[in-house]
């Protein structure tokens, strides 16, 4: 898998193979999919693989930079992205009652996408100068790097993105060496915040969502109409599923968002546990190879970041096909390398870039 | 996992910059991304036993729940059964119909198209009611009608403007066609769109697809038969619920076609010859029960019907005094008068009370014992000594004045039971009245009254409680014409397989007969009513006749006269007058046909209705349907009716 001799032209592009391998299997399975799932539009195809190209090109830039130019800039992308969120909360443009976007006249921009990498990034460079496990000062420290973005999306209000980024910062704080005992002591407050949360921070649609999720026959036509059909979509499908364009659920419009949030219930629908197994299994590998190069790092902020950047995939992988499956409540996050559209995933490419680059440059290279 | 271990190595050897223990760090991160890596294991394992769960345990379930969610079910109305004479003349069929329809969906601003339709064709206010009422039951992918039978020049009109009101199409369907308008709208009934008392008595599964139902008459009777048997089909649906694909379908079954056994030719000889009057005309084939023509005036156009009439010309129909959709020859009750009396002279025989040659004395009334009240003849000066033969022929009233006292009012009942008197004659339309039998029972039950001697006197002439319907008075004469044999009066012919034309004759169906102790006592009262037309009161329609006929008159009494005065048909109100009646059959070797005629203040039972029973006759014993024929004797209309003074003739 990592024997030297292979993939000598990627080593000297900065690109791992097996991990290029796994993202290219998801895009292509996923390309496959969403002609199905996108009522056999070739142009919404098309489209998705002009953004797939963007997302691999921006993966392949980032992996050619050194960490150390990451380490560098960490504090200033932090410190731009705050700002922005501060910009988009004054004057953003309000898209489905959420205040997300910030128009910069050319292009509609989400600073929260941003935050997606600068969070783990500030976390891996602010425990990178600490020793490690990390002492109860910096522990507050680290806690306000990630709490101030997070806050300042859940209140825009985008739930699933502050969600990807409390859970990038938790991931450096644990990675970083966070004392089992803190740990228990820290679940124990959130489980005395939830309901906290559930009253203050949460808006209703947010509360709505939660209680269809617990009881979705509830409210079938209501909020609770996407999650049936969801599961009656990957139920329906069975062991081999229906067969690709043979999906009832997702070609009769039976399955709300078929081709960006549920996708994966309309890929269920016509593979099958079958096809589910094999696309989790490829989610996990492509995770696994994250970690594992995060561990072949060569100093602390890389394999914080690395670390962080392969559990956010994780985050949006589990979420999603935990949310379509009746597994998890319903939030807005996409499958990635999977549903269509959307800037995360240019993101998420982004994160893989700066994954490899930290795993490629890690002997000094003489030419 | 071995991968793990080696991976530690180099890393060891690195040295960081501010000092820290690296390799610590580096054993602790890797420490770390182990558990993390069992937890994303873990994690994704869980959706993976999610998976499971949903697409190998409950996969039936969900696969059930995503057949209800795209298969719908669609009913195939069938086409409605057509309606023919016995002689393969039409009387119903379906005509292809266009309609204006709205799909809502596609239409941008429904008001802006409504007015600007309401430039082009007529749309009443009700039409769009029932539009807006329609809209709000249906989907906005369905049509939904605006308005009935667009005209030739609506459609025209309409047709090069469609392309600039989208969601307005012209769409055509069937529906139902009297071609003969209102001729034997009586028996033929009509259909028209189902209201919400049906919607609760039909089967929904077999109207689902089905805007129409028989109302009334043989369109009612025959429902089941006309309607046919609903097909389906199975649709597969997207979510909107627009059907995308046939997946399975069940072709309906076409109704029956129907044969009346009613001679459209006899049927509109009998119109016409009641035309003038209220009244019905009922005849029947004595050997098998058809009937031959069911007339009853005045008639109406049942075509308004299928659509919906319109609530003033309802209004108009249905509070006109003449009551023109009344059915009289089922539901018209009259008094039956003296075309009863042939019926009472043979209770009378089969009793034992009289034989043929018994004779009364009628001095022109008669007297119950003790009491000075004068029951009248209709002959003021009486008829002298009769028999039973004169007593038919001349409708003496005193003889049966007597008779039906010494019969006896519930023996009479019993008697005349026999002939459907007082009960449903059982014809295959619906809505059929059985008239009044009176007996002691009945009129304790009915006016909780005791019977008086006077009340049996009344009923003998067939007046008093006496009530019977045309159709009845035909079936007893067509019984009376085959001695006893009754079946049961039918307007079914036969029915038709529409797709191989194979007929279906309907057998005749016979009803329990009239039994007579000896069966010699027929003779003398059919010899009587030969006698009505040979020499009897009414004689003239016997004049030149080519067959032989036997019958009777009857002059049924709309108002009584007090002791003492006469009747005098010029000072009465034409709704004084008296009911004109007259039962007959011929020829009488071979009867085969029965007719019975009420032509309601028509005056004389000889003089008004005899003569439209000999139409008939003419016409369909000697095939002669022409309105002048040469040989009829009919007595001319401006003949000046028999002066009979009052009382039943």
């Amino acid at each position: 898998m990592d024997q030297p001799d292979d993939g000598r032209f990627l080593k000297l592009i900065y690109l791992d193979l097996p991990l290029l391998i796994g993202l290219l299997a998801v895009s292509g399975i996923g390309l496959v999919v969403l002609y199905s799932a996108g009522q056999q539009k070739l142009d919404l195809v098309i489209g998705q693989a002009i953004r797939l190209g963007l997302g691999f090109t921006v993966m392949l830039i980032l992996a050619q930079l050194p960490p150390r130019y990451f380490r560098f800039w960490s504090p200033w992308i932090y410190l731009a992205g705050i700002v922005l969120l501060l910009a988009v909360m004054v004057v953003g443009d309000v898209s489905k009652g959420a205040q997300r976007w910030l128009n910069l006249g050319i292009v509609r921009f989400q600073p929260s996408e941003i935050m997606k990498l600068a969070v783990p990034m500030m976390m891996a460079w602010f425990f990178a100068e600490k020793p490690l496990p990390p002492r109860w000062p910096h522990l507050l420290g680290g806690a306000l790097v990630t709490a101030i973005p997070f806050v300042l999306i859940a209140e825009q209000p985008d739930l699933g993105t502050a969600l990807v980024v409390g859970c990038a910062g938790a991931s450096a704080l644990f990675l970083a060496g966070l004392s089992w005992w803190l740990m228990g002591g820290l679940a124990v407050m959130l489980g005395g915040a939830i309901p906290l949360f559930w009253t203050f921070i949460m808006h209703d649609y947010q509360r709505q969502r939660v209680l269809t999720f617990l009881n979705p026959e509830s409210d079938p036509l209501g909020t609770g109409y996407h999650i049936i059909q969801s599961k009656i979509a990957i139920g329906s499908g069975g062991i081999y599923g229906k067969g690709w364009l043979n999906g009832t659920q997702s070609h009769l419009d039976f399955l709300p968002e078929g081709s960006t949030d549920f996708i994966f219930a309309a890929f269920s629908e016509e593979f099958g546990l079958v096809g589910g197994s094999l696309l989790l299994t490829l989610y996990f590998f492509i995770i696994a190879r994250s970690l594992y190069m995060a561990a072949y790092a060569p100093d602390t902020y890389g394999r914080l970041l690395a670390g962080s950047l392969a559990l956010i995939f994780f985050i949006y992988a589990f979420v999603n096909s935990g949310m379509v499956s009746g597994l998890l409540p319903v939030v807005g996050l996409p499958l990635p390398l999977f549903s269509y559209g959307g800037t995360s995933l240019v993101t998420i490419m982004a994160s893989f870039g700066i994954l490899m680059s930290i795993y490629s440059h890690r002997r000094p290279r003489s030419r | 996992m071995n991968l793990w271990r080696r991976a530690k190595a180099p890393v060891d050897e690195l040295k960081t910059r501010v000092g820290k223990d690296n390799a610590a760090e580096s054993e602790l991160f890797f420490h770390r991304a182990l558990v993390v890596l069992l937890a994303v294991f873990l994690a994704l394992l869980a959706v993976a036993g999610r998976l499971v769960y949903l697409q190998v345990f409950n996969h039936d379930r969900f696969t059930t729940l995503a057949d209800s969610n795209r298969i719908r079910l669609q009913p195939l109305p069938p086409t409605r059964g057509f309606i023919f004479d016995r002689n393969g003349v039409l009387l119903a069929d379906n005509l292809a119909s266009y309609h204006l329809e709205i799909t809502r969906e596609q239409v941008k601003d429904l008001d802006e198209t409504l007015a600007e339709l309401r430039d082009r064709i007529a749309l009443t206010d009700a039409d769009i009611e029932r539009f807006r009422r329609l809209s709000r039951r249906s989907a906005p992918y369905d049509g939904v009608p605006l308005r009935f039978q667009l005209t030739d020049e609506e459609i025209a009109k309409l047709s090069i403007d469609l392309y600039r009101l989208p969601g307005v199409d012209i769409k055509a369907d069937l529906t139902r066609r009297y071609p003969l308008g209102s001729r034997a709208v009586h028996a033929i009934g009509y259909v028209g769109r189902i209201d919400e008392n049906e919607l609760r008595r039909i089967d929904p599964g077999q109207y689902s697809g089905s805007t129409h139902i028989g109302k009334i008459g043989v369109e009612r009777s025959y429902e089941e038969v006309l309607h046919g048997r609903t097909g389906w089909q199975q649709v597969e649906t997207n979510a909107e619920g627009r059907p995308l694909r046939v997946l399975s379908r069940t072709p309906p079954t076409p109704g029956q076609n129907i044969y009346l056994s009613i001679d459209i030719r006899l049927q509109a000889v009998a119109e016409k010859a009641l035309e003038g009057y209220n009244g019905a005309i009922v005849a029947l084939d004595p050997r098998n029960g058809e009937v031959l023509a069911l007339a009853s005036q005045p008639v109406y156009d049942p075509n308004p019907f299928v659509n919906g009439i319109d609530t003033v010309s309802y209004r108009a129909l249905n509070t006109s005094k003449d009551k023109p959709l009344l059915n009289r020859a089922l539901r018209g009750m009259y008094p039956p008068g003296s075309t009863i009396k042939p019926l009472m002279a043979l209770a009378g025989l089969d009793y034992g009370v009289v034989n043929r040659y018994s004779r009364v004395f009628c001095p022109g009334f008669y007297r119950l014992p003790g009491v000075s009240h004068k029951f009248r003849d209709w002959k003021h000066g009486g008829h002298g000594s009769v028999d039973m033969d004169r007593a038919i022929a001349q409708s003496c009233d005193v003889y049966f004045y007597d008779l039906a006292l010494n019969i006896g009012i519930d023996r009479v009942h019993d008697f005349l039971q026999q002939f459907s008197m007082g009960q449903p004659t059982g014809i295959d339309l619906p809505g059929e009245k059985g008239g009044v039998l009176p007996s002691q029972t009945w009129k304790r039950k009915s006016y909780k009254q005791n019977w008086f001697a006077g009340d049996t006197l009344s009923a003998g002439i067939g007046q008093g409680y006496f009530l019977a319907t045309p159709l009845q008075l035909a079936h007893a004469v067509a019984t009376l014409s085959q001695r006893g044999l009754r079946f049961l009066p039918r307007v079914l012919y036969a029915t038709e397989d529409p797709g191989t034309r194979l007929k279906t004759l309907e057998p005749p169906r016979s009803a329990p007969p009239v039994v007579v102790k000896n069966s010699r006592d027929w003779e003398p009262v059919i010899n009587g009513m030969i006698h009505v037309v040979e020499g009897g009161t009414a004689h003239r329609i016997g004049i030149g006749a080519k067959y032989r006929i036997a019958g009777k008159t009857g002059t049924a009494q709309v108002f009584t006269l007090g002791q003492g005065e006469k009747y005098n048909a010029k000072q009465l109100s034409k709704n004084l007058l008296d009911h004109a009646l007259f039962i007959a059959f011929a020829p009488v070797e071979e009867p085969r046909i029965a007719v019975a005629v009420i032509a309601e203040h028509g005056g004389g039972g000889s003089s008004t209705a005899a003569p439209l029973a000999r139409k008939v006759m003419d016409a369909w014993l000697l095939n002669r349907y022409e309105e002048t024929a040469p040989d009829s004797t009919a007595a001319p209309v401006a003949a000046p009716p028999e002066p009979s003074p009052h009382g039943t003739e």
